[in-house]
């Protein structure tokens, strides 16, 4: 099911994807919000050049 | 003679605070001087080097790559520190969990409902993360600075027709529909909604509201530079459109650090045919708007901004706030000696900065900063003091490489103990934040320094004066009436919010002049 985009976020239940803190996503948790907690990492090692080949192929 | 080590470890991508964690413990090892634990990001690269970490093994380091560096008193010392470095791991990662999502794509699979991304990555990967979660129709929060303005610009622009918010960059706090994200403390739902680019500013509001016996449907924090002229409030605007159409909320209070003339031109004319009451606190404004519009109440600070927002709706109590004792201020002002002349103010939140200088100002009281209003000082040494001197810790000069103040308090600790050494201080101004993603315990952290440094200056027959706020509700994860025990048992004065605490400084430096 995808999310309603015609509602605005103030009308549904949150529900999250956390990138970084893994803080910010037990916290959510703790309120009952559904979390995707992603343990992210950068992409192509970070390398700015690769990143944005990569985007383009995409 | 200090020395110098490093060591890289390629492929272990960790979180900062997670880090953070991990550079404290190394800092408490003995004989270490100094200690950065970083991923090898361009922006963490030049921070080594700023402390002389140098060596063509860290210019060839990824984002990817863990670079753990301490500066110790001898080699020993700096190889022993590094030698625990396993074991310390092993400590602070014993709660820490194991995902297997590594992408924003990842997590869409997960959830394919979600409808909201938080975003804490380093500022350099975060508008690609936010532009990803735009386009496939989420909201983002983005809890992350360096965030370029162009790059601000693009993704809130991108959102303003969509119905998507854009919170952020450099966003602290929201609740959206009663669930905190980042750092936010636990309130009642009610009707008053609330928006603003100031992070502890909200905090402080939606707290003040709560304890009025109101409390709050929506609190949408807009990331630090919305209201300046470059972005022009875009998700002020959205916020207000979600606001006015949103069933719950009777009432909307916009909560701002210093703005932008065109930014408040573009405002005050969306706020000319809103349909809902409308309070504004514009904290450190250039100007006020001579007249009243129909539907909009201006507020100087962040306690008026709540007294006017429950006046409004009918809902709660402006009494339920604790009065303070006034009988306090001449009892302080006499017991300082005369060299003792000086308020220091040393502030987790910035806002809280900001306000405390539009008061002090307000009272005509001569000041420095290191985050000057129009009319005070610029400290020219963040480190060194000198007359009254507001310091926002949370500024980038406090905080690059080191955990804020609202998450650690060691560093200002370190900064209590400094300023009650000196002995013009008469005053030491703080405030605590409670909450989700704050400190456990934010007085904990500075109860002894607080505790020796009143000891050593009674010692000196002086008499310091501490007055300390606390942002909070009974609510919040840490113990609110500990944490304010704790602090009156040190006789610290202690108020209900950062603007009661301020403006009884003002009254007792002037007092003070008067005697």
């Amino acid at each position: 099911m995808m999310n309603d985009a015609k509602k605005s976020i103030l009308d549904q239940p949150i529900v999250a994807i956390n990138l970084g803190l893994s803080q910010f996503a037990e916290n959510l948790e703790d309120q009952d919000v559904e979390v995707a907690a992603v343990n992210w990492t950068p992409p192509a090692g970070g390398d700015e050049e690769m990143i944005s080949l990569l985007d383009k192929l995409l | 003679m200090s020395a110098t080590k490093f060591i890289i470890r390629r492929n272990q991508y960790f979180d900062s605070v997670f880090l953070m964690g991990i550079n404290k413990d190394l800092l408490s090892q003995s004989g270490v001087i100094q200690s950065a634990v970083l991923m090898g990001t361009q922006n963490n690269k030049k921070l080594l080097a700023n402390i002389n970490v140098k060596s063509t093994e860290i210019d060839q380091a990824s984002a990817n790559d863990l670079i753990v560096a301490v500066i110790a008193e001898s080699e020993q010392f700096a190889e022993k520190a590094l030698g625990n470095l396993d074991q310390l791991f092993e400590k602070v990662h014993t709660d820490s969990r194991q995902v297997q999502l590594r992408t924003f794509e990842d997590g869409l699979r997960a959830r394919p409902d979600a409808n909201l991304a938080v975003i804490s990555v380093p500022g350099e990967f975060a508008a690609r993360e936010a532009m990803k979660a735009l386009e496939n129709g989420l909201n983002v929060f983005i809890f992350s600075s360096n965030v370029s303005v162009e790059d601000e610009l693009k993704l809130k622009e991108f959102a303003r027709g969509k119905n998507l918010l854009v919170m952020g960059p450099d966003c602290g706090t929201s609740i959206i529909g009663g669930k905190g994200i980042g750092f936010a403390n636990k309130v009642r739902s009610g009707p008053v909604g609330a928006i603003g680019p100031s992070g502890t500013g909200l905090q402080e509001f939606t707290c003040l509201i709560h304890h009025m016996g109101s409390g709050i449907s929506h609190a949408i924090g807009t990331g630090t530079r919305d209201l300046k002229d470059a972005i022009g409030g875009i998700t002020t605007l959205t916020a207000l459109d979600m606001l006015e159409k949103d069933t719950a909320t009777q009432i909307v209070a916009i909560i701002s650090k210093p703005l932008d003339k065109k930014a408040l031109t573009k405002l005050l004319a969306r706020l000319e045919n809103y349909t809902k009451p409308v309070v504004a606190c514009f904290l450190g404004a250039f100007e006020k708007p001579s007249e009243e519009w129909k539907h909009l109440s201006f507020a100087s600070t962040i306690d008026e901004a709540a007294e006017r927002t429950i006046a409004l709706s009918g809902s709660g109590s402006v009494e339920k706030i604790a009065a303070v004792d006034k009988s306090l201020i001449q009892h302080e002002a006499d017991s300082h000696t005369d060299q003792q002349k000086y308020l220091r103010g040393l502030f987790a939140g910035g806002s809280f900065c900001y306000q405390s200088q539009q008061i002090l100002l307000y009272s005509e009281i001569d000041l420095f900063s290191n985050e000057p209003l129009d009319g005070v000082n610029i400290l020219s040494n963040p480190e060194k003091s000198v007359g009254n001197a507001l310091i926002d810790m949370g500024d980038e000069y406090f905080t690059l490489g080191k955990p804020h103040p609202m998450i650690d308090g060691t560093m200002r600790s370190l900064r209590i103990t400094q300023e009650a050494s000196d002995p013009e201080t008469a005053i030491i101004l703080l405030d605590f934040i409670l909450g989700f993603n704050a400190s456990n315990d934010p007085v904990g952290e500075a109860i002894d320094s607080i505790l020796s440094a009143r000891q050593k200056a009674e010692s000196q027959n002086r008499h310091l004066t501490f007055i300390a706020s606390i942002t909070g509700t009974e609510e919040d994860l840490q113990d609110i009436t500990l944490q304010r025990k704790m602090l009156e048992d040190a006789q610290v004065i202690v108020t209900q919010s950062n603007c009661a605490a301020a403006s009884l400084c003002a009254e007792i430096l002037n007092a003070r002049e008067k005697k």
